[in-house]
């Protein structure tokens, strides 16, 4: 079935800047059905980014946009949330912007549980500086900066939230496709502070210098490691190795951050 | 019916002026000395319905009131030197993207941690050149607990009228010491909000300069969307690399402040009309200022005092005038002649600039400035 996009996209901002292969446009794809499932009105819907090339993805979106600096989405949004809580704030960034330089601002969001949805588009490169190594960049691999091989662990985004307090994690691939609306959307009712990852592929920075021949071969690579976490469930840590869960994997209820606050406005105004 | 009246701290006295001028958002980190205005905003923002919230640092809480600003409150937040040069990337987001809102920052000892909590006034300049690339910059520097009050107030008018983030910058001493001040009733004061857009949200463009120098600003969730970035922009606030658009945006951004100097520059002359001498001083030093100059005119020396209120846009037009007329002029500032220089740099050469420059964690003294006066000839 014909998908009507173009409900969601401002008129005359397409073509985007992303690479051939690139899977960005893939999310993005995700995230219009999420939203679309979800029925979140464009007036009432704040999408928030950083730097990079993920972070251009708002500018596509006929919604409230706000395309702000290097790392500092998170912030930006808790300031728009805080202010404005009726408000429904998504997040979109890639994962240097995200867990480098916007690393402090990530945690403290995760931490705080606020309602909001942060996708992490993860393509294990800095890819609008031409392919530097982030934090998700495993080790040993080639980056602009690491010709001789990564020397740095990577993180694994995903623990990083559930392990910052994020209330709802989830990781999908851009591979799969019809999977991504489905863990945005549910990130998205969740009341909490939600992370979703998405395993994304950068053909033109990381693929050519990591042995991908082309990007189909990059788009099988996220096809094999990925593993659902029920199917995990009954493999062997021999069998998971090299894999990655995919899914929704940490979901609990807690209190949620504007709304304790508003229990701060209810007992300052009693004590008044 | 008599005014509430009380003896309050310069930082109490600026939490209490933004709350005047409407302030419902504010975000901060603490730092010495300027965290009591977190604290009085933390316990009184809440009462009214407003929102405060302590950010993992300082670059976070600038964010966080960039941010509360889209949505049409007016916000504010509070810092202090090493605090302010974090600060630096987001208030030249602000000027981008032309987001009001207000920095209180308390100049204490630098660079880096310096002392914190030791007087200062060597961030000015970091109020003017702080973030990179060419803005617009405001940047008000009130000398009593009074006008620390009034000057909050009109900051937040200044940022809600030209569209910008506004700074105040009260030295250490006039931050922390306690004065009497008289509150103005609710509408004694004038308090500006910004325009609204006019227009429906189908034909709304957020730099639509049809509207002037300074483009109505609409707030996200009022029904209003629309893209802000901090690159260089076109109308429709979608980025541009358009050679003339980002040429004549960049002259905009900056102009809307320059060419209205007149409606932002305050300063107070003081015994300058037959002055041979003046002293030019703002915050806490030109309370010592004052005292010198009634000195010198007992001593027969005719001084005067020229006290800075808004230090950006810096008054050159009536210091190059009154230039023309003295002798020489007296700089007393803590920290090593920034104003001096600035001084320096509007009046021509006509008379000599003899400053007295303290960054030991002392105010400069009223003593000092005295001798000062009677080496012009």
């Amino acid at each position: 079935m014909a998908y009507d996009y173009e409900k969601y996209i401002r008129p005359g901002k397409l073509p985007h800047i992303w690479c051939p292969g690139c899977g960005h446009g893939i999310v993005m794809k995700g995230l219009i059905r999420a939203i679309d499932t979800c029925g979140l009105k464009k007036e009432e819907t704040a999408v928030v980014s950083g730097i990079g090339c993920a972070s251009r993805l708002p500018g596509y979106l006929d919604f409230c946009t706000l395309h702000t600096a290097h790392g500092r989405a998170a912030a930006f949004a808790t300031g728009v949330k805080m202010a404005r809580p009726e408000m429904n704030v998504i997040l979109v960034g890639g994962d240097g912007d995200g867990t480098a330089i916007g690393g402090n601002h990530f945690i403290h969001a995760c931490r705080r549980n606020i309602n909001m949805t942060y996708i992490i588009l993860n393509n294990k490169i800095y890819g609008m500086t031409g392919g530097q190594f982030s934090p998700a960049t495993p080790t040993g691999d080639k980056a602009s900066t690491t010709v001789y091989g990564n020397p740095d662990p990577a993180f694994d985004i995903a623990k990083l939230a559930i392990g910052a307090g994020a209330t709802f994690v989830a990781r999908g691939t851009a591979f799969h496709a019809n999977q991504i609306d489905k863990l945005i959307a549910e990130a998205i009712q969740h009341k909490g502070f939600s992370v979703v990852e998405i395993l994304d592929d950068c053909p033109t920075t990381y693929g050519r210098r990591n042995k991908f021949k082309s990007v189909i071969e990059m788009m099988n690579h996220l096809k094999d490691i990925a593993v659902p976490v029920k199917a995990a469930e009954k493999m062997s840590p021999e069998q998971l190795k090299g894999k990655v869960l995919t899914g929704v994997l940490y979901k609990e209820e807690k209190p949620e951050y504007t709304e304790e606050y508003a229990k701060v406005i209810t007992r300052a105004q009693a004590a008044k | 019916m008599a005014k509430k009246v009380a003896f309050l701290q310069g930082n109490e006295a600026a939490a209490q002026g933004a709350l005047y001028a409407g302030c419902k958002f504010f975000a901060g980190y603490p730092i010495t000395p300027s965290t009591e205005v977190a604290e009085v905003m933390s316990i009184e923002l809440p009462k009214i319905g407003g929102k405060f919230i302590q950010m993992e640092d300082e670059i976070g809480a600038m964010a966080a009131i960039l941010g509360g600003a889209l949505t049409g409150a007016k916000t504010l937040t509070s810092t202090s030197g090493p605090g302010l040069s974090l600060k630096q990337e987001l208030i030249g987001y602000g000027c981008i993207a032309e987001i009001p809102c207000v920095i209180y920052n308390v100049m204490r000892g630098g660079p880096s941690t310096g002392m914190p909590t030791g007087p200062s006034q060597s961030d000015i300049m970091c109020a003017k050149w702080g973030t990179h690339g060419d803005h617009p910059a405001i940047c008000l520097v009130p000398a009593s607990v009074q006008e620390v009050y009034e000057e909050t107030v009109r900051a937040f008018n200044l940022a809600e009228k030209y569209r910008t983030p506004v700074m105040i910058m009260p030295d250490e001493i006039v931050a922390h010491m306690r004065e009497r001040i008289v509150f103005p009733e609710p509408g004694e004061l004038e308090v500006i909000d910004r325009t609204a857009p006019s227009v429906t949200p189908d034909k709304y463009k957020p730099y639509d300069t049809s509207f002037g120098d300074v483009p109505p600003l609409a707030a996200f969730g009022s029904g209003y969307k629309f893209h802000v970035t901090g690159l260089n922009k076109m109308q429709d606030g979608f980025p541009t690399t358009k050679a003339e658009v980002v040429q004549a945006e960049e002259e905009r951004q900056v102009r809307k402040v320059e060419a209205n100097a007149a409606d932002i520059m305050k300063w107070e002359e003081y015994l300058c009309e037959d002055a041979d001498v003046i002293v030019v001083a703002f915050g806490s030093t030109s309370r010592s200022a004052r005292f010198a100059v009634d000195e010198a005119r007992k001593a027969g020396i005719k001084a005067g005092l020229f006290r800075l209120i808004t230090f950006w846009p810096f008054p050159e037009a009536r210091l190059l005038e009154l230039s023309k007329k003295v002798k020489g002029f007296v700089s007393p500032e803590m920290n090593l002649g920034m104003c001096a220089g600035v001084i320096k740099g509007c009046i021509e050469g006509n008379a000599p600039v003899l400053g007295i420059f303290r960054v030991d964690g002392e105010p400069v003294n009223p003593g000092q400035i005295l001798d000062k006066i009677k080496e012009v000839k």
